[in-house]
């Protein structure tokens, strides 16, 4: 064992600039430009079903990095300590990305692009037979307080919990550090009731009529799986250019066994959910599936399966690949692709259906919320020191090894 | 020749039977095997252990208890003897999944379990061998094939230099339990 000798410059601070920083702003410009022509050309569902998608996955993201910060927290977990703050800039984004999700969904929502499964405000009313709670549960009012009740709590624990790091960095001492695992314990315990009514309110009732009790879980394993494929991104292009020195195979080993582990509990969720319809072959039920499996879906049902479960499996398996920081980065950003199609396969069939496609929207406005969010996280990153040199672990984390 | 077939060199302090280990690889000296209490990070690489093949085993293992339950619901419930469940057809994959993956965990686990008492002959009623006692309590130990090396006086100068508390010159490989 005995100390690590290290001569590390914890204080040493990125700077957004040049390529990343050209990158994105040309990320977002196509991503604005997408969605100009997807109204100028009429298709305002699929645009809006679009944003959606990728505003939702964006708040995804920017929560499990704050997820992830917690969960190491309340672990007391230590080899995380010396990359924690590239999750904390995804949870310092968190506030931002959750204003987008509110006004895509609102937007949506009162131009009737969006949840027009239930939402129908008078124009054709009487098409839905719900129950009167469930009428009341699906009323706008309530719908879009919940959403911004849920999205302002996390992003309070976000600010909070990155500003106590901040302190710590300052100050010293374990206060700070106490106060975050007191805090992280409240924030796992609101985020782990609220995030399936999250998923449940924002896509599940894209298809009012139908429901699934896995579908809150579902989407939070495909949340964390793409928060641990970006966090796992962010930290190897970081090192690729030459910050974070302390940051060695065994971190990167760590990362991976995580994007490893949760790829196969999402499958594990996604296929309990679909054995229990597969069985029970209810055609309310089924009919979720059946429209999945069809047509131009099928082959992307497949596809999702062969993504999201098959290569992180047959890649990743091995204890050298999760070590090799380019085969971790490659199944990452196949991982990120992949949950925009497992996004994609949740929102569009049971919405536009036939109508969906592949086109200029889809991929721009996935590049314009890759540019957002690469210019956010990036700028909240470059605000603080890449390490938490004063956290009671960071020795730990230096001398990690597995 | 003498009698001696081990040299165990007892340490009280990790750091220093790991300095240990760099004098006698430096003098050329091969190291049998180190014993400690608890798990020591790196030092696998520094002792050049190969990577453990257990992972082949439970390979093994699991592949077998896929095979076994497949063919097992296969045999009951498409050939012997098929039953209308729920309307869906005999050979309904999806149903056989779960088992499928059960069996192969449970084959699994069992299989590393055989595997590890096997590897280290812990059988039932055996009593187990060790080479030092105290190996599980307090003391870090290297322990030296007395017969692959020139001169022991040597190694026990390597020993002490490097810190060790004891030096014991074993004419028996293991003390048990007993």
């Amino acid at each position: 064992m005995g100390a690590h000798h290290h001569s590390y410059n914890f204080s040493e601070q990125f700077s957004f600039s040049g390529k990343a920083k050209s990158l994105s702003l040309i990320g977002i410009v196509i991503g604005v430009l997408a969605i100009a022509y997807g109204f100028v050309t009429g298709a305002t569902e699929r645009t809006f079903l679009n944003l959606l998608l990728m505003s939702y996955y964006f708040a995804c993201v920017c929560a499990a990095g704050l997820f992830f910060c917690a969960v190491q927290f309340v672990a007391q977990a230590g080899w995380s300590t010396s990359l924690l703050r590239v999750p904390q800039a995804f949870s310092k984004v968190l506030p931002f990305a959750s204003i987008i999700l509110v006004i895509v969904v609102t937007a949506g929502l009162f131009s009737h692009n969006l949840y027009n499964s239930w939402n129908h405000h008078g124009e054709g009313g009487g098409a839905h037979h719900f129950s009167p709670s469930k009428e009341f549960y699906l009323s706008p009012a309530f719908f879009l307080l919940r959403l911004v009740v849920f999205l302002a709590a996390y992003s309070f624990f976000g600010w909070f919990l990155s500003k106590l790091s901040v302190n710590e960095d300052i100050h010293g001492g374990l206060k700070s550090y106490e106060k975050s695992i007191k805090y992280s314990t409240i924030f796992l315990v609101i985020f782990g009731f609220t995030t399936p009514i999250w998923a449940f309110d924002t896509i599940m009732s894209l298809e009012a009529h139908w429901f699934s009790t896995m579908f809150g879980w579902y989407n939070f394993a495909a949340m964390w799986v793409s928060g641990m494929a970006a966090i796992s991104i962010v930290v190897i292009l970081l090192k690729k250019a030459g910050h974070m020195p302390w940051i060695r195979d065994s971190h990167i080993h760590n990362l991976g066994l995580f994007v490893f582990a949760f790829s196969i509990f999402w499958t594990y969720i996604w296929f309990a959910q679909f054995l229990l319809i597969y069985y029970a072959n209810m055609p309310e039920e089924t009919v979720y599936f059946y429209k999945r499996w069809e047509g131009f879906y099928l082959p992307l049902f497949w596809l999702n399966l062969i993504i999201n479960f098959m290569s992180p499996v047959l890649i990743l398996m091995s204890r050298d690949a999760k070590r090799k920081v380019n085969v971790l980065l490659g199944v990452s950003i196949l991982l990120i692709c992949g949950h925009w199609l497992d996004y994609y396969m949740m929102i569009m069939p049971g919405t536009i259906g036939e109508n969906a496609g592949f086109g200029i929207i889809e991929i721009g406005v996935f590049l314009g919320f890759a540019g957002l969010f690469t210019f956010s996280v990036l700028s909240s990153l470059s605000k603080a020191p890449l390490a938490p040199k004063n956290h009671p672990f960071m020795e730990e984390s230096l001398n990690h090894q597995i | 020749m003498s009698k001696i077939k081990y040299i165990l060199g007892l340490f009280d302090d990790p750091d220093q039977m790991m300095h240990g280990i760099d004098k006698l690889q430096e003098n050329k000296i091969g190291i049998y095997d180190v014993y400690t209490p608890m798990p020591i990070h790196g030092i696998e690489d520094k002792l050049g252990v190969k990577r453990s093949r257990l992972g082949i085993v439970a390979f093994i293992c699991g592949i077998t208890g896929t095979f076994t339950a497949f063919s097992l619901m296969y045999y009951t419930m498409v050939y012997d003897w098929p039953m209308n469940v729920g309307g869906k057809p005999n050979f309904a994959i999806p149903n056989f999944i779960p088992i499928t993956f059960e069996l192969t965990v449970l084959f699994c686990a069992l299989g590393m379990v055989a595997a590890f008492f096997f590897r280290n002959h812990l059988f039932p009623g055996r009593a187990p061998r060790v080479m030092e006692l105290r190996a599980t309590t307090d003391r870090f130990v290297i322990a030296i094939d007395a017969n692959a090396i020139a001169d022991s006086t040597q190694v026990d100068n390597l020993l002490k230099e490097a810190g060790a508390v004891e030096i014991k010159h074993n004419e028996r490989k293991y003390v048990s339990y007993e």
